[in-house]
């Protein structure tokens, strides 16, 4: 890799060549806060919160966009830049609800946390602030536009990584508002993914199930792998008192990074069911009565025998599923060669 | 011949396949392949008539068919002039041309008559009877549609006579309300596409060199050298280039560009067709307003024109060059001027502006190499190539090149649109061509340069206007639109209504602009409702200059100018608005008490009666009071009273 020097406060430092001036600071451990930018989404400096001095540049560039460049003279924590940052942050504090102690997001949220970093007053600026409805048309995430600081990450997550551009900015001025085309999300092309959940810094798109369900710091976070179908995605289960309230992204994830789909996402309300089958049942007098592993299998084993013995073993056939692993379905094939003896075996997502 | 674009004879063999690149030269000049005296003739016979040779014996009528005339009635006025013409059978010896704009709208629908050029105004329908015998049939001057110039009182004959066109130097608007911008062969005529011819003998490079030489700067807002701009687009690697023309004109007041639009839009074709060949495009684009549906007809009849001559086309002139030219139409937001959110809205994304780098000459349109003018700027160009950079050079000032068209606006008594050289003062283009301040009222300040500009008081009249002297003092060229105000005229107000104008245009992109001009309108819109408080005034310079420094794009680096510049120059006003709750304009409502001055009421009761919240009361011929408390402050008492005894204040 080849690496150019600049000096970023004061200090000569190194960076990759066609870094932005954003990631040559994080590169040398210089914190810049940022609320639109993403490094897995493209970067429309729009939120401004990490804007710098740089020697020979008019104005304040945001430092997420602007290329470093060799010998570029670099100032990331000026009164200048504080003053421009801390006012950036008033007017997005002035345009959002102040009800932090019931947002899901509390302990979480990006703009409380900067808002605290640069002392931002409680009520920066008297003034309008949005009035949005809530849009809570679906089963999954709910929409609270009032609290959305326009960072355009969640259009950017759906159009970028999910290709599907079910959300974009809509109207102009103060009234700018993230919306899918015309209608509440429940009704749109959205498939209920959640990227756009996952990469919000605020709290304005939220997972349903977990809304009242914890506190960041009291959610234990384990790492797992999805079963849900064979992709092997990992996630974090969130956990409190010992119970799974909902589903994270976790970045460390070798096969999906942070995406998950609205399966993995939002499928784990079975795992607490009431209404969950815990024992095998078997159907006695049309009615199905609980048994004992050994009972079911043994019903199992001899209905096979005897079809088989009667019919010949083509005339039965193993249909296995995409939630088992690959070790499972193996082990289903071999049973219907090996013991049934017939070829007849197919899969849930064989197409 | 009935055209200048006809061919002469069948020896002629030149069309948009079988191009020859004498074509343009032999309109005019023709024919060149051929030695053949009647051809000759043919042509020189039909040049005559279309530029109105006063050995023609014609004359013609120049009808001002621009918007402005337009909604003034000019089309009902030529369909009146036709249908006289023939009831007195003249129809044979008098022209009608319908041209674009003149420029002098407050004086609309305008009539004028060539060759003499005899310039009337404000005509209707029902005066046509009298100038069609008159001034068509026995070329007399029909006196009372005369122009009369306001403060002398005196009546102007000819047209370059009159103060508001002496001064001016049209070089863009040369031909706006002289030719029918429907017809080609008229802006043929008038030397029309030699511009680009010229350029098509000398090398790409040659153009640009000309172009950086002639010292044009854009004219759509930043002032940058378009002869440079076209050398990075040139230079730029890339097999596919475009040339993009903004025609999205938004500011208010503003009407320029659709002027030369709806009045010459061969020019601004020619002057896109010269970048295309100096930067390597075969592609343009027009991105017009869909506000302005007649520059929109008027474009596509020249495209259309254009392209059925081969003018535009596959080979061009048989010069190996293409060009295709398109228009798009916007769809009504003003951050589109913007030319990075031009070019998203060209390819149907939202008009946002992006982060430059890169600029458009290296990623523009679909990605790929663009160079992107206004209209203005393109309308300046076929002169320079057609008269040599050096003559444009030898206009206006050091830095500042050539001509510039002004909107004029407010309450200036000629509005409409001067082109004047470049450096000439604020004072020149206000009183001497705007004719002052109407109703002899006392000038106070003048925005220049739309929303983004700022407010300059009558201490800068005296300020050469051109790019770098305005910069200096807070405003900028802009556009070109100059809003006059007067002594009436609040500026706290002002500031106001420009912010909320930038305000509903944000594209809400970036937080500074779209939630700081928010808050800057609060404050204003407090201030003149008598709400002010202190601290106001620190809070607005506060966010001034941090949405100047942290904005994404232009619109918001200078959202903030009009209040800056009226902070800077009228910081009383804001003073007096805060602290004392009073408006020294006397524009702000909210700030306003009338009374009734008891010495001058005779007590006749008109101001009771006329009163629409029945809140003055008295007995006759006794002097009448207002009840402060119900007065919703309408002025309607004020302006009934003929002794002048209700006092606003």
């Amino acid at each position: 890799m080849e690496f150019i020097t600049l000096n970023i406060d004061g200090k000569e430092v190194q960076a990759p060549k066609g870094a932005t001036v954003l990631e040559a600071c994080r590169y040398n451990d210089i914190i810049i806060p940022t609320l639109c930018h993403d490094p897995e989404l493209s970067s429309p400096g729009g939120c401004r919160l990490c804007v710098v001095e740089i020697e020979g540049m008019r104005n304040l560039p945001p430092s997420c966009v602007t290329t470093a460049g060799q010998g570029m003279v670099v100032r990331t924590n000026t009164a200048t830049v504080r003053e421009a940052r801390k006012t950036v942050l008033e007017l997005m504090v002035a345009n959002h609800p102040l009800d932090c102690m019931v947002c899901q997001k509390m302990g979480d949220c990006s703009l409380a946390a900067y808002a605290y970093e640069y002392e931002v007053a409680n009520q920066p600026f008297e003034g309008e602030k949005a009035q949005h409805p809530i849009d809570d048309s679906n089963h999954f995430i709910v929409r609270d536009m009032n609290k959305c600081i326009l960072c355009g990450k969640c259009v950017r997550a759906c159009e970028e990584i999910q290709g599907r551009s079910v959300i974009d900015f809509a109207y102009r001025g103060f009234n700018t508002e993230v919306s899918p085309a015309l209608l509440p999300l429940g009704e749109s092309d959205c498939v209920f993914c959640g990227s756009c959940v996952a990469v919000c810094p605020v709290g304005a798109l939220t997972e349903k199930n977990m809304i009242g369900k914890g506190r960041p710091w009291e959610i234990r976070k384990v790492k797992t792998t999805c079963n849900f179908c064979g992709v092997g995605c990992n996630y974090d289960l969130n956990v409190k008192d010992g119970k799974v309230i909902g589903v994270t992204g976790n970045e460390t994830s070798v096969v999906n990074g942070r995406h998950l789909c609205i399966k993995g996402r939002f499928g784990t309300d079975f795992i607490h069911s009431d209404r969950r089958i815990t024992t095998p049942l078997i159907k006695r007098d049309g009615v199905f009565v609980e048994a004992t592993w050994d009972e079911a299998l043994n019903l199992v084993a001899e209905k096979l025998t005897a079809i088989k013995e009667k019919y010949g073993p083509d005339s039965i056939a193993g249909l296995s599923s995409a939630r088992c692993t690959n070790e499972e379905n193996y082990l289903m094939q071999k049973f219907m060669r090996a013991v049934i003896g017939t070829n007849n075996v197919d899969h849930c997502a064989r197409t | 011949m009935n055209s200048l674009m006809e061919v002469c004879c069948d020896k002629c063999t030149h069309t948009p396949t079988t191009p020859c690149d004498k074509y343009i030269a032999c309109r005019t000049e023709g024919p060149l392949c051929h030695d053949d005296a009647s051809c000759k003739e043919k042509v020189q016979t039909r040049l005559k008539q279309v530029v109105i040779a006063p050995e023609s014996g014609l004359k013609q009528v120049l009808i001002c068919a621009g918007s402005g005339c337009i909604s003034s009635g000019s089309r009902k006025v030529d369909a009146a002039l036709e249908a006289e013409l023939a009831k007195q059978g003249l129809a044979d010896k008098v022209k009608i041309t319908v041209t674009g704009c003149h420029g002098f709208c407050e004086q609309g629908p305008i009539f004028i008559v060539e060759p003499e050029g005899t310039f009337y105004c404000r005509v209707q329908p029902e005066d046509v009877p009298e100038l069609v015998e008159k001034a068509l049939g026995k070329g007399e001057l029909v006196d009372r549609l005369l122009y009369k110039e306001p403060i002398t009182g005196e009546k102007v004959r000819h047209y370059q006579d009159i103060p508001f066109y002496k001064k001016q130097q049209r070089n863009v608007l040369r031909n706006c309300g002289h030719i029918d911008p429907e017809n080609m062969e008229e802006y043929i005529a008038r030397d029309g596409y030699k511009g680009f011819v010229k350029a098509l003998t000398m090398s790409p490079l040659e153009v640009i060199e000309d172009v950086k030489k002639s010292g044009l700067r854009g004219r759509g807002g930043a002032g940058f050298s378009t002869g440079q701009k076209w050398e990075f687009a040139s230079k730029s690697p890339g097999d596919e280039k475009y040339v993009v023309c903004n025609a999205d004109e938004g500011d208010p007041g503003a009407f320029m560009d659709r002027s030369v639009l709806e009045g010459d839009p061969h020019a601004v074709i020619e002057g896109m067709l010269v970048a295309g060949y100096a930067i390597g495009a075969n592609n343009g684009v027009i991105y017009v307003r869909a506000e302005y549906p007649l520059a929109i007809k008027r474009l596509k009849v020249a495209i259309d024109q254009a392209s059925a001559c081969g003018v535009l086309g596959d080979n061009v002139l048989n010069s190996g060059f293409d060009f295709h030219l398109k228009i798009k139409a916007g769809a009504g937001a003003f951050v589109c001027g913007e030319e990075t959110a031009l070019m998203a809205s060209v390819e149907g994304k939202r008009g946002m502006p992006r982060v430059r780098p890169p600029f458009p000459a290296v990623k523009g349109l679909w990605d790929k190499p663009t160079n992107i003018n206004n209209v203005e700027t393109y309308a300046n160009v076929p002169a320079i190539l057609r008269r040599g950079s050096e003559w444009y050079a030898g206009l206006g000032t050091e830095r500042s090149k050539g001509t510039k068209v002004f909107a004029l606006t407010g309450k200036v008594n000629n509005t409409g649109l001067a082109e004047v050289p470049m450096g000439v003062t604020l004072r020149e283009i206000i009183f001497d061509i705007g004719g002052g301040i109407q109703n002899g009222k006392e000038f106070k300040a003048v925005q220049i340069g739309g929303p983004s500009g700022g407010c300059l008081p009558k201490e800068m009249l005296d300020l050469p206007v051109d790019y770098d002297s305005l910069i200096k003092v807070g405003a900028m060229v802009g556009s070109g639109g100059l809003v006059t105000m007067d002594e009436t005229t609040c500026m706290v107000d002002i500031a106001r209504f420009f912010l909320n104008f930038t305000q509903k245009e944000s594209c809400g992109k970036c937080t500074p602009c779209r939630e700081g001009t928010k808050r800057m309108l609060e404050i204003l819109t407090r201030i003149t409702k008598g709400q002010g408080k202190a601290g106001d005034i620190e809070t607005l310079e506060r966010l001034a200059k941090n949405i100047q420094a942290t904005s994404l794009c232009g619109l918001g680096q200078t959202a903030p100018n009009p209040i800056l510049t009226t902070l800077k120059y009228f910081r009383h006003e804001y003073e007096a608005h805060i602290n004392e709750k009073r408006c020294p304009a006397g524009a702000c409502s909210a700030l306003l008490t009338y009374r009734i001055d008891s010495e001058k009421c005779v007590g006749c009761g008109a101001c009771a009666k006329a009163c629409p919240v029945n809140c003055i009361s008295g007995e006759l011929k006794k002097p009448y009071r207002i009840d402060a408390s119900q007065c919703i402050k309408c002025g309607t008492c004020m302006d009934k009273c003929k002794f002048g005894a209700v006092i606003k204040g």
